[in-house]
């Protein structure tokens, strides 16, 4: 049994994108803003703060997360994946960030952090992914610039590409 | 959009997660997947003096198929429900409602129990517990008992759980080659329902239980009805729920949804 109290600050450790991080936190610390405040990790965006728009969803021991539902003090010792590991190297992009670009995936941007999370996580489980499921992914993020079709369309682009990875089709 | 400040015990068995619960009593909120306690305690709606996390005993993350129900402990991820093997065959209503739970993102944390312990009453959890006749499991320091669905559900988030008390787990029993349906109406799949409803063909005729109207989620049962006299029953069961108008909808619609749904899905599992 741990009990953290409510008025001292406790040392908080998990692996963050491969690395282990450590620092504190009060009990009531949010995730979304222990990653962005605590650790400095400001890819991870904070929308609505009650789990509906979906842009701090982060990967939780493989399981989709939303970081503003999750306390820091629940994911001690958990494996944990944001935005900042998609990308391969500092200069590069991974498939799907680079899909994301050439369909003009993005505006604003403010959304694109958390549905990259969920698409990576769902194209890892499911490598050849309909439309409709895709959609059904994208039901639990909200993004008011791009009206989802080009979204749509990076993820399936993304999704063949993975499929046959030979093909470099980008050099951003 | 912080929540107040509050003690945090991750407890490490059962014992230990009653045994705070009975000294800190109404203070206290049990944490499982947090997926709908998170945004209560970030909005302030609920400020608890402690927090008491059961996502890592080990004994409450149970399904656990007996001889004529499954009891699913109060750890189980709706995801983990969604992936059990045996779940279309075992439980086929919560198998066609469970994917209207939330989204994926939320499934993949919230918890079956802690959707019933929320008991919203648009949500699909408690309407399937409802409709299938289902058990609570309660568990406290002195005593445990079950308390069956209907009775469970008090008022408009509202449960008979008392504080010292944690939901253990619930039981469902198994489908013996029965016809199942679910609708839902909502803004978006994935929004709250308007209107929720689950059909069962049952050994004396039909049930339908409906979600979203009442502040409870309501089961009528009936027997084998059609024509002029199954439109009589529904609609009499539409304005006994007492929808209201809010933001979402009017009354009106409600009932129109309940005797619309309530026909196809009676006719469905009655075919």
């Amino acid at each position: 049994m741990t009990r953290l109290n409510s008025n001292a600050r406790h040392a908080v450790r998990f692996t963050l994108n491969g690395k282990p991080v450590e620092a504190e936190a009060e009990p009531r610390m949010l995730l979304s803003d222990f990653l962005r405040h605590q650790l400095g990790a400001t890819g991870t965006h904070v929308g609505c703060e009650h789990g509906v728009c979906g842009a701090c969803t982060v990967i939780v021991d493989g399981m989709l997360t939303r970081s503003c539902l999750t306390l820091a003090a629940q994911v001690d010792g958990c494996e944990i994946r944001t935005v900042e590991g998609l990308a391969p190297s500092a200069d590069r992009l991974g498939v799907l960030q680079q899909a994301f670009r050439r369909n003009h995936a993005l505006q604003c941007g403010f959304c694109t952090a958390g549905i990259l999370m969920s698409l990576d996580h769902y194209l890892g489980e499911n490598p050849a992914p309909t439309e409709a499921g895709i959609r059904d992914l994208l039901s639990g993020h909200l993004c008011r610039c791009t009206g989802y079709t080009p979204i749509i369309q990076a993820a399936l682009e993304a999704a063949a590409q993975l499929a046959s990875p030979t093909k470099e089709t980008s050099d951003a | 959009m912080k929540p107040a400040a509050f003690d945090y015990l991750r407890a490490a068995t059962t014992s230990e997660a009653l045994e705070a619960l009975a000294q800190q009593g109404g203070d206290a909120r049990v944490l499982a997947g947090g997926q709908s306690l998170m945004a209560m305690l970030n909005m302030r709606l609920a400020k608890p003096k402690l927090l008491v996390d059961i996502m890592r005993i080990k004994e409450l993350r149970r399904i656990e198929r007996q001889k004529d129900a499954v009891v699913i402990g109060a750890s189980v991820r709706q995801a983990e429900l969604l992936a059990w093997p045996a779940l279309a065959e075992a439980l086929p209503l919560v198998a066609l409602a469970l994917p209207w739970v939330g989204h994926m993102q939320t499934r993949s944390r919230g918890t079956v129990c802690g959707s019933l312990a929320h008991a919203d009453p648009s949500a699909e959890m408690p309407l399937t517990l409802v409709a299938l006749g289902g058990e609570v499991l309660l568990r406290s320091a002195k005593r445990r008992r079950r308390v069956a669905a209907k009775d469970f559900f008090a008022g408009m988030m509202l449960t008979a759980r008392a504080d010292d008390e944690l939901i253990e787990g619930i039981s469902l029993p198994i489908a013996r080659d029965g016809r199942f349906a679910f609708r839902e109406v909502a803004r978006r799949h994935g929004d709250f329902a308007i209107v929720a409803c689950a059909a069962m063909k049952t050994s004396s005729g039909v049930r339908l239980a409906v979600g979203g109207v009442a502040d409870v989620p309501t089961a009528r049962d009936w027997p084998r009805l059609d024509g002029t006299a199954l439109d009589d029953a529904l609609n009499a069961f539409a304005y006994e729920l007492g929808a209201r108008d809010d933001v979402h909808a009017t009354a009106r619609y409600r009932r129109d949804l309940v005797r619309m749904i309530g026909r196809d899905l009676i006719g469905e599992v009655l075919q």
